[in-house]
């Protein structure tokens, strides 16, 4: 249609492109199927609501149960955890809060790839018009999860402070983040169902080593280094930080964490763009 | 334009294409693990089988230019599809290279992306950006695809609503509006009423002419009636390719010519016992008769249980596609049958048959009465004729005609 240099394609097994050329290719493709990319989140949002009364509420359920839950076992004396320097529900909310938008984004690529299976294995469009379109999901049900921080965050009394503008960014680091991680055990996973079930089981064990439902503990120990080690913990604890206003005083980790994924996310592409045809040709109905 | 200096340009060009598939779940999956590393290392080794694969696609050389059309035929399972999804970039080769130039449209499947909860009119937007339309594009063009759709009424009404055939006319509402250089078909429109598909064939009429188009048919007449070249495929392999699409229809039904006799019902009170076709040639293992010949059954039944009265004799020519194309005068009171106490034997004939070169099949059913109630008998495909005649047409019938002049 719009294009006007004439489009040569060449299919061959020798995959002798370099690295960069397919990352410059996807990249392209990113920009030439933003519509596409934007109109197929839209479908599926509007679809998911459409078939629903409660909509966007099951999107809070699960944090928010995890949540009460905590609060309840702290308040009634069962277990004991460290201070953690703000109303302990607020920490708890904005854990599990934070939490949810972290594994949501980790499953997206996955899950966005497998349910086009019946298309790709037909159609040949912009295949990383699908992570895009899950990213774009994963952002509309993290806005509602933002705004009910809002929320939270006024009614334990945070109220507004300058970091507050820069929590969204944070929850779209967030998501970056977890896509880069989704889209790097996408080629695997689509093969194997057995990835996306370790993801579903190990993330819950995960959390425990996350400073989502109690802080770090003070006392040296075991603990207290895989937290600290765990990738996870930067993330929760400065995105956390910019919503109640008390970023950690080191952020060293925390720009590793996000150095290291843009490098990861380009090579996550390269290995989608390459797996999408061994995928169809192996699974495809 | 530049339109007629392309006019001849190659569009779809396809070098020892071959692919090889596995059998067996398992390993397929193990493979693609490996595959996916050795791709990203740049893989140019090259590809033997490994154990528990086979070719699914092997070695398929052709070029198709502007205008042209290429018929891929052959037996479910002959690597056809898989041709069109390494033609469409769906899947890489194995070997060989496929080069396309241009605009690729695919009907392979029409409504790809619909989402049942949605309505016509959001769902056209999903297909069509699947497509590869923008969404200004699609707003120009809306209008435009219910009209041909034809289910204005109903375009904001969920999908999952939507019968069969509304929703495969609004997905070729949205494909017709590609216009693309090459055009990839695969046995898309099989659905949809009467009306559809001549509409269908229409709008693929009208862009063949600008187009290169690949397409995969079952439908003998229908790859006659469009394709210019044609590959007949078995077991991946290019069994016939060329221009001569008679011939390699000729083929691809040959391989289904079963001499088997199919008895479909019988009450016991007759059998067949001879029947033969008279004056005819015995070529490679077929009963052959020239066009213009007279055509001349010779059938004897066997009585089990006492008959009444003669039997009507009710015999049926059927195409290679098992459609009948012509039926024999039944038999009446004078009819020369010989009616014995535990036989029935007669000829039949029909003068100069004019049926156009091909193979012919052959189907009988006996009634009771003359009146044609109360089957007796009835066995599908007693015999097998070809007719030949240096001429090839996709009629049924060549009458013989005469012109003249008129002063």
């Amino acid at each position: 249609m719009g294009a006007l240099k004439p489009m040569v394609k060449i299919y061959q097994k020798e995959q002798s492109l370099s690295f960069f050329k397919i990352i410059k290719e996807s990249l392209q493709d990113i920009y030439a199927s933003r519509f596409l990319s934007r109109q197929l989140a839209e479908r599926d949002i509007k679809a998911q609501y459409r078939q629903s009364i409660l909509g966007i509420f099951w999107a809070f359920v699960t944090p928010l149960a995890t949540a009460f839950v905590w609060i309840f076992l702290r308040s009634s004396g069962t277990v004991e955890v460290t201070d953690t320097g703000i109303p302990y529900p607020l920490f708890a909310f904005t854990g599990t809060l934070l939490w949810s938008i972290i594994i949501e984004s980790v499953n997206s690529p996955i899950t966005s790839t497998n349910s086009s299976k019946s298309i790709l294995s037909k159609i040949n469009f912009p295949k990383e018009a699908l992570i895009i379109s899950g990213a774009y999901k994963v952002l509309f049900n993290s806005l509602f999860k933002f705004l009910l921080l809002l929320v939270f965050l006024f009614y334990f009394g945070v109220g507004f402070h300058p970091t507050l503008l820069l929590f969204p960014i944070g929850i779209v680091i967030m998501v970056f983040v977890g896509n880069t991680i989704g889209l790097l055990i996408t080629p695997i996973g689509m093969l194997y169902n057995d990835v996306a079930k370790a993801i579903k089981f190990g993330f819950q064990f995960l959390m425990y080593v996350t400073p989502v439902v109690f802080a770090i503990p003070a006392k040296e120990g075991i603990m207290k280094t895989i937290m600290e080690w765990n990738p996870f913990t930067p993330l929760i604890l400065t995105v956390r930080g910019l919503g109640v206003g008390n970023i950690p005083a080191d952020l060293t980790y925390f720009w590793i964490v996000l150095g290291g994924c843009v490098p990861l996310f380009l090579i996550g592409l390269v290995f989608y763009r390459i797996s999408i045809p061994i995928f169809v040709e192996r699974l495809s109905a | 334009m530049k339109e007629v200096a392309k006019k001849n340009e190659i569009l779809v060009e396809a070098e020892g294409v071959s692919k090889k598939f596995c059998k067996d779940l398992k390993t397929s999956l193990w493979y693609g693990v490996k595959d996916i590393f050795a791709n990203v290392g740049g893989n140019k080794k090259e590809r033997v089988l490994r154990p528990k694969e086979f070719w699914a696609v092997k070695d398929i050389n052709f070029q198709l230019r502007r205008g042209e059309c290429l018929g891929l035929v052959g037996h479910n399972g002959a690597g056809k599809s898989t041709l069109l999804k390494m033609l469409n970039g769906l899947i890489n080769p194995d070997a060989g290279k496929i080069t396309m130039r241009g605009r690729v449209g695919a009907l392979i499947e029409l409504g790809a992306g619909f989402n049942p909860i949605l309505t016509g009119r959001e769902n056209i937007y999903n297909n069509g950006a699947i497509l590869g339309f923008t969404r200004k594009e699609i707003e120009e063009k809306i209008e435009a695809i219910i009209d041909f759709a034809e289910i204005e009424e109903f375009i904001d009404m969920p999908v999952q609503h939507y019968s069969s055939g509304m929703k495969v006319r609004l997905g070729f509402g949205v494909a017709a509006q590609m216009e693309p250089d090459i055009l990839i078909i695969d046995e898309v429109l099989a659905v949809g009423d009467l009306g559809f598909i001549l509409k269908c064939f229409k709008t693929i009429d009208d862009i063949l002419p600008n187009t290169a188009v690949v397409f995969v048919s079952h439908n003998m007449p229908m790859v006659s009636r469009v394709c210019t070249q044609i590959i007949l495929m078995e077991k991946g392999q290019s069994k016939f390719q060329g221009t001569d699409v008679s011939k390699a229809i000729d083929l691809y039904y040959s391989r289904f010519s079963s001499n088997e006799k199919n008895e479909i019902f019988s009450d016991g009170s007759l059998s067949l016992e001879e029947a033969d076709l008279l004056e005819a040639v015995n070529i490679e293992g077929v009963s052959t008769l020239k066009w213009g010949d007279d055509l001349k059954i010779h059938f004897k039944f066997k009585i089990n249980k006492k008959l009444t009265s003669t039997p009507r004799f009710n015999i049926v020519l059927l195409d290679k596609e098992q459609r009948p194309v012509a039926i024999l005068e039944n038999n009446n009171k004078d009819s020369a049958i010989s009616f014995s106490e535990n036989s029935i034997e007669f000829i039949i004939t029909h003068k100069e048959i004019q049926l156009s070169k091909g193979v012919y099949s052959i189907n009988i059913s006996v009634s009771k009465k003359i009146d044609g109630r109360h089957p007796l008998l009835r066995i599908n495909n007693i015999l097998s004729l070809q007719i030949s005649h240096p001429e090839e047409v996709w009629q049924p019938f060549l009458l013989k005609s005469k012109f003249t002049e008129i002063n």
